[in-house]
């Protein structure tokens, strides 16, 4: 494996951890906010759901 | 102080003692096993190389529009402290290991005497287990440190929260010239887990185009709300029918 490689893995781990599909939910719940906030709604309340959503998700399948 | 700052200081600092602990414990184990003084020597390299880690990124990060800023680091703290918080609440449900500082001391400890006879003078072996163990163990702290630092423009209270960490856990283990095992780890982890948590989805929001009810008072609430939420969540799975315990890594 080249450097390269390496430090690219190295910086997945340490940002995405053992559960990428929390990762991936909290960057879907940024791109939904900027949505709903660029259409003028309200928007604040997406994060803390997505926050609670994922963190449920993300134990249920650690206690399986 | 503000109540931002407040937090800032308060995550950060907590933090750090907690990988400041496990990071003490791999340097007691090869310092009273090998060699003191090489292991104290990887110790300090590891520490410049973090100091110039934030050295380096700090000013970076704070020159880039802040919007764009609070985006990127609202959804890395929201990523860490929601890994920090699985954690915590498995282990309070008891289906992960409690971290064990007896334990991990232990098991370093047997790997500093079965890695062969401590070289006189500069033991390398001593060098390369501090070096590492205060490099990985601070990584994590060093991103807290430059993102909460700069997203409210003070890395120097972050640093300097973090210092004192390092400062206490330090004098802690001199005292006591043994793992800290009394320390509340698990406990402690749960917090920072609210911490990130909270100020990651503020933030993220906030740079996403989300105005929140109240401004940073909204943090008054998100950070209670998280807590309760996690709390209710380790009492649900404590309650829930037996599963596999899962009892492998305590990192």
């Amino acid at each position: 494996m080249s450097w390269l490689a390496r430090a690219a893995r190295a910086v997945w781990e340490f940002v995405v951890g053992d559960d990428p599909m929390t990762a991936l939910g909290v960057a879907v719940a940024l791109g939904a906010t900027a949505l709903i906030a660029g259409a003028g709604a309200p928007a604040w309340w997406v994060m803390p759901v997505a926050a609670v959503a994922l963190l449920a998700l993300s134990l249920r399948r650690a206690a399986r | 102080m503000s109540g931002p700052q407040v937090g800032l200081a308060v995550s950060v600092f907590l933090a750090c003692a907690v990988e400041a602990v496990e990071a003490l414990t791999i340097v007691l184990a090869v310092g009273v096993t090998r060699s003191w003084r090489s292991a104290l020597f990887g110790v300090g390299a590891a520490t410049l190389a973090l100091a110039a880690v934030v050295a380096a990124l700090g000013p970076a990060l704070t020159a880039l529009p802040i919007n764009a800023l609070r985006v990127v680091v609202g959804g890395l703290l929201l990523i860490f402290g929601l890994q920090w918080l699985r954690k915590a609440v498995l282990r309070s449900a008891g289906l992960k290991a409690m971290h064990d500082e007896d334990k991990a001391f232990a098991a370093e400890t047997q790997a500093a005497r079965s890695a062969g006879q401590a070289a006189t003078g500069f033991d390398g072996y001593s060098f390369t287990i501090a070096f590492k163990g205060v490099l990985l163990e601070g990584l994590e702290v060093a991103f807290i440190v430059l993102t909460f630092g700069a997203s409210q423009h003070n890395v120097g209270l972050a640093a300097a929260a973090a210092a004192v960490a390092v400062v206490v856990v330090v004098l802690a283990g001199v005292v006591v010239r043994h793992p800290l095992s009394r320390v509340p780890e698990n406990t402690l982890e749960f917090f920072v887990g609210v911490m990130l948590t909270a100020f990651g989805a503020c933030w993220g929001a906030e740079g996403a185009g989300a105005s929140w009810p109240g401004g940073d008072a909204a943090l008054l609430a998100l950070v209670p709300g998280v807590a309760v939420v996690a709390l209710a969540m380790a009492r649900w799975l404590r309650r829930a029918p037996a599963r596999t315990a899962a009892v492998g890594g305590t990192a």
